[in-house]
């Protein structure tokens, strides 16, 4: 099983930024997708810095990959979106709008935004040159086998959400501006206090989702930790995980021990709980009743 | 304008016709499309007399297949495309790239409309689904201003339809896993948005509050309506601040807007509410109606004629005005 780290959700500091991408140069994982995923407003403040981090981890040996935005709307965003393709690497496509600008002949991987739910929209995708696709996290463990099955046969890597706050959601609206009742327009960036989402709890203050800008998450952190053997044997090649804050140099060196064998189910979980603050963990959109469920979660309980 | 209105029944279907839509869309009762609720939709039958009725009035018919097939079962989307084709439908309103790819190559002849449910917003997603799969019409998402969809008519000869009334979805439709997250069952999955089987009521010490899946989504006094646990326009905190984080409970209403939505090169408006009464529908059709003919016209604008009809009688106009993002 390989290990892709995916592309940060969240605004950070640029100088944060750029400390995270020197460490995962140095990190136990196969690959690395970076850009801006959320909202084309932050980039600015780091788009220099993405060449740099390009070279540093190529030459780490890492296949590296940019992230287009997951909704593509202004102009502006289209343009980026157009020179994504000049980055000199890989392009992820997180809106389909990327197709319009990749050249038939270039191969290409797909991102956890695209609604690649059956065999019919893989081959398709495969037909126009994808040659990786992260799932949708939503997919029980029945289409995820199918569609890996379907992959193996088309020579298209799948990929499946590992670890982190799962994207549950995009809109045009900007929910943290919202909350400082200001406009997306003159957001004044407030998501940058919020280097992993807001959390959002319900009125008995049970945690529940997360706001990140445009985007809403799950409060509880996704983590295939039990799911590891089940998802080798349908064929998945690959785990995302998704970066937070902290030392996620060790997250990732705990998901490797995990593969390697040197650490067990319960051990990782445990790991990653204290890794992560305390968060919950959660695997129910493969296995569960409800993605917010986790499978050490005992009947009944809530979440 | 052609105006686009929702039938969940074949009564409904005969009402909306009866009062004046151009164009009637609706879905077969399975989980093919994205109101997949128990006691609507038609069976192959009614379709076909349903096609028949709207024919004979001279309406059109839409069918909307626009759920994300299931690995391993997309016999059933397939089936019921060539089905929608036989039973003589004047379109298909698809969302998922298989799905197209397979209408466009085994029924051509079949026009296909793209649903919101595919989410494009913007001109180049336009063009690109009429290039790869001869795509005709695309319906909006809920998340574009109405400047923004000039620019989008002035570089694509596709046309495009947008919702003017009816419940709002404020993510971008068919990239939202609120649902599934909360209840497990997904628009794109299973057709269903915090479905009522997953509702639960209970009272709190005089309290009323509304449960989705577990999540407390309300709490409202006794005395007060409790309104339906939609994920998105729940009540919720976060850091200092508590209430309707995502989106208030209204609805949209886009009724004074038709004459800028016109102007901006729009060629059909959708109205919500596949779930809602025949009676309801036929009023909603009958005031669209008036307005677009007014407008066609260039006589003014019926006022607030819908304002009843509207969700807790609150409306708002969503993103079709920036300020709302």
């Amino acid at each position: 099983m390989q290990l892709t780290v995916g592309p940060n959700q969240f605004f950070w500091k640029a100088d944060a930024w750029s400390d995270f991408y020197d460490q995962m140069a140095a990190a136990p994982v196969e690959r690395v997708v970076l850009g801006e995923l959320v909202c084309s407003k932050r980039l600015p403040f780091y788009q220099d810095r993405i060449p740099g981090a390009i070279e540093t981890l190529l030459d780490a040996g890492k296949e590296v990959a940019v992230t287009s935005l997951a909704l593509v709307t202004l102009k502006r965003e289209r343009k980026l979106t157009a020179e994504l393709v000049d980055a000199g690497v890989e392009v992820e496509v997180n809106d389909l709008t990327t197709l319009a600008y990749l050249p038939k002949d270039v191969p290409f991987s797909v991102g956890p935004l695209v609604n690649v739910y059956n065999e019919g929209t893989l081959g398709w995708l495969a037909g126009r040159g994808a040659t990786r696709i992260c799932l949708p996290p939503e997919l029980p463990l029945a289409s995820v086998a199918a569609l890996a099955a379907e992959g193996a046969a088309r020579g298209v890597a799948i990929e499946v959400w590992g670890h982190g706050r799962l994207p549950l959601a995009i809109s045009g609206r900007c929910y943290h501006a919202r909350l400082h009742k200001r406009t997306k327009d003159n957001c004044q960036f407030a998501c940058e206090d919020d280097p992993d989402g807001l959390s959002v709890r319900t009125l008995e203050d049970q945690p529940f989702l997360a706001m990140n800008g445009v985007q809403t998450l799950s409060d509880s952190c996704a983590s295939m930790a039990n799911q590891l053997e089940v998802l080798e044997k349908a064929g998945v090649k690959a785990l995302r995980l998704s970066p937070h804050t902290g030392n996620f140099a060790r997250v990732c060196q705990a998901w490797r021990d995990r593969i390697d064998g040197t650490l067990d189910a319960a051990a990782l979980s445990a790991e990653l709980e204290t890794l992560s603050g305390g968060m919950r963990l959660s695997d129910g959109f493969l296995t569960g009743a409800r993605g917010a469920d986790w499978s050490r979660t005992k009947e009944g309980e809530p979440a | 304008m052609e105006i686009v209105c929702p039938a969940g029944t074949p009564a409904s279907l005969r009402a909306a016709v009866k009062a004046g839509a151009h164009t009637v869309y609706c879905g077969f009762a399975d989980e093919t499309n994205a109101r997949n609720f128990p006691g609507l939709n038609f069976d192959r039958d009614e379709m076909r007399e349903g096609v028949k009725f709207a024919h004979d009035h001279g309406a059109k018919v839409l069918v909307a297949i626009n759920t994300y097939p299931r690995a391993g079962a997309e016999a059933i989307w397939h089936r019921a495309v060539a089905d929608a084709e036989k039973c003589g439908v004047d379109a298909v309103i698809l969302a998922d790239l298989g799905l197209l790819a397979y209408a466009a190559k085994h029924h051509p002849g079949l026009r296909r409309h793209l649903s919101v449910q595919a989410a494009a917003a913007n001109a180049d997603m336009l063009n690109f689904y009429a290039s790869e799969f001869g795509v005709k019409r695309v319906v909006l998402p809920r998340v574009l201003s109405v400047p923004e969809i000039a620019a989008i008519n002035a570089e694509t000869e596709v046309e495009t339809e947008v919702f003017v009334f009816g419940g709002l979805c404020v993510m971008a439709e068919g990239r939202c896993s609120l649902s599934s997250y909360a209840t497990g069952l997904s628009p794109n999955m299973n057709g269903v948005c915090s479905p009522a089987s997953h509702v639960e009521y209970h009272d709190d010490h005089g309290a009323l509050s509304a449960k989705l899946g577990g999540f407390t989504i309300h709490k409202v006094g006794a005395d007060e309506p409790a309104p339906y646990p939609t994920l998105c326009k729940g009540c919720f905190s976060a850091g200092d601040a508590t209430g309707h984080l995502f989106e208030d409970p209204v609805s949209l209403n886009a009724e004074k807007l038709i004459p800028q939505l016109a102007k901006a090169g729009v060629t059909a408006l959708k109205i919500e509410g596949r779930q809602r009464s025949r009676s309801y529908v036929a009023q909603v059709v009958r005031n669209f109606r008036a307005a677009v003919e007014a407008q066609a016209a260039g006589r003014p604008m019926p006022e607030g004629m819908l304002a009843q009809l509207t969700e807790g009688q609150a409306a708002t106009a969503g993103a079709y005005k920036k300020t709302w993002r």
